[in-house]
């Protein structure tokens, strides 16, 4: 269901918990199904030793899907017409991810929306804004 | 990455979806998508990022024949050396942004043509000095249509980031 405009005020929230003890067979199924195959995500033996990092982290464009996801759940389907974010931090297997939307702004038919994702520590992991259509 | 036929295909979403552990049934059903507003499957907000698996030269993919630069017997499997830096594999995601001109269904047939941005640099606590580029992407349908305009910063470091 889309928003409706009168229902919405400035400063108005939507929280959902994204992923909970993220897997790393769901960094693979991302990886299969985007094409990233940067071992980076899926690869802990060239990632420790060859790269440097304690262990395979998450393709920041899963963290910005899962998001999508909460944002899409919120605004409705196919009503967005900007998503943008900024990658902060990285995401480990083992983290809980929860994501918020805040109403920054509301005209014209579109609402814009601030959007924060944070780890099970409050570490900001994503930042980022998405606009949508509402009626 | 530039792309000369995407094929958008239902299929293909569902998996994508099932990555980002969406569950919305648009992204799965034909017939509960015949009811929603849009009218039929879309894909997910994101999923114009897998266009990498129609780029023949996509670096991130093991080519058949090929050395591949994860590990095998090896923790690479080439013989120079496979960091270059912080992070290997080609640097780390900054950012990235869509604008929606409509959204992704099956049976779109998308080229991508892919624009440098611009290029900065910046000096970081975490991981030494960062390297930025911007790219943009701009997905075209199969009549010519500007579907989706990508905009990406990707960034090399120095060194691995700090934990």
């Amino acid at each position: 269901m889309a928003l409706k405009a009168s229902d919405l005020s400035i400063g108005d929230t939507y929280t959902e918990t994204l992923v909970e003890n993220l897997s790393r067979t769901q960094i693979v199924q991302y990886a299969g199904a985007s094409g990233d195959y940067n071992p980076l995500h899926t690869d802990e033996i060239f990632t420790t030793k060859v790269a440097g990092y304690p262990t395979v982290f998450a393709h920041g464009m899963l963290t910005m899907g899962m998001t999508g996801r909460m944002v899409t759940n919120y605004v409705g389907d196919g009503r967005l017409t900007k998503y943008g974010v900024r990658f902060t931090s990285q995401v480990w297997p083992g983290d809980t991810l929860s994501s918020t939307a805040t109403v920054e702004d509301l005209s014209d038919g579109i609402v814009r929306l601030n959007l924060q994702t944070t780890n099970q520590e409050g570490t900001v992991v994503l930042s980022g804004y998405a606009e949508a259509r509402v009626d | 990455m530039a792309v000369d036929k995407f094929l958008v295909e239902a299929s293909h979403i569902m998996m994508f979806a099932r990555s980002i552990a969406d569950d919305n049934q648009i992204y799965y059903d034909g017939d509960y998508a015949k009811g929603t507003e849009p009218g039929s499957i879309i894909a997910p907000p994101t999923f114009a990022q897998s266009s990498a698996q129609f780029d023949p030269d996509y670096f991130l993919r093991p080519k058949i024949g090929e050395p591949w630069f994860g590990s095998g017997k090896e923790p690479t499997g080439v013989t120079s050396s496979g960091g270059g830096g912080g992070g290997g594999g080609g640097g780390l995601h900054a950012e990235q942004h869509f604008e929606y001109h409509r959204h992704l269904k099956p049976g779109d047939v998308l080229s991508a043509e892919v624009k440098p941005g611009k290029t900065w640099e910046r000096e970081s606590k975490r991981a030494g000095k960062l390297t930025f580029s911007e790219t943009v992407t701009e997905y075209r349908d199969q009549n010519g249509e500007l579907v989706i305009t990508a905009t990406g910063v990707g960034v090399r470091t120095e060194r691995p980031v700090d934990q």
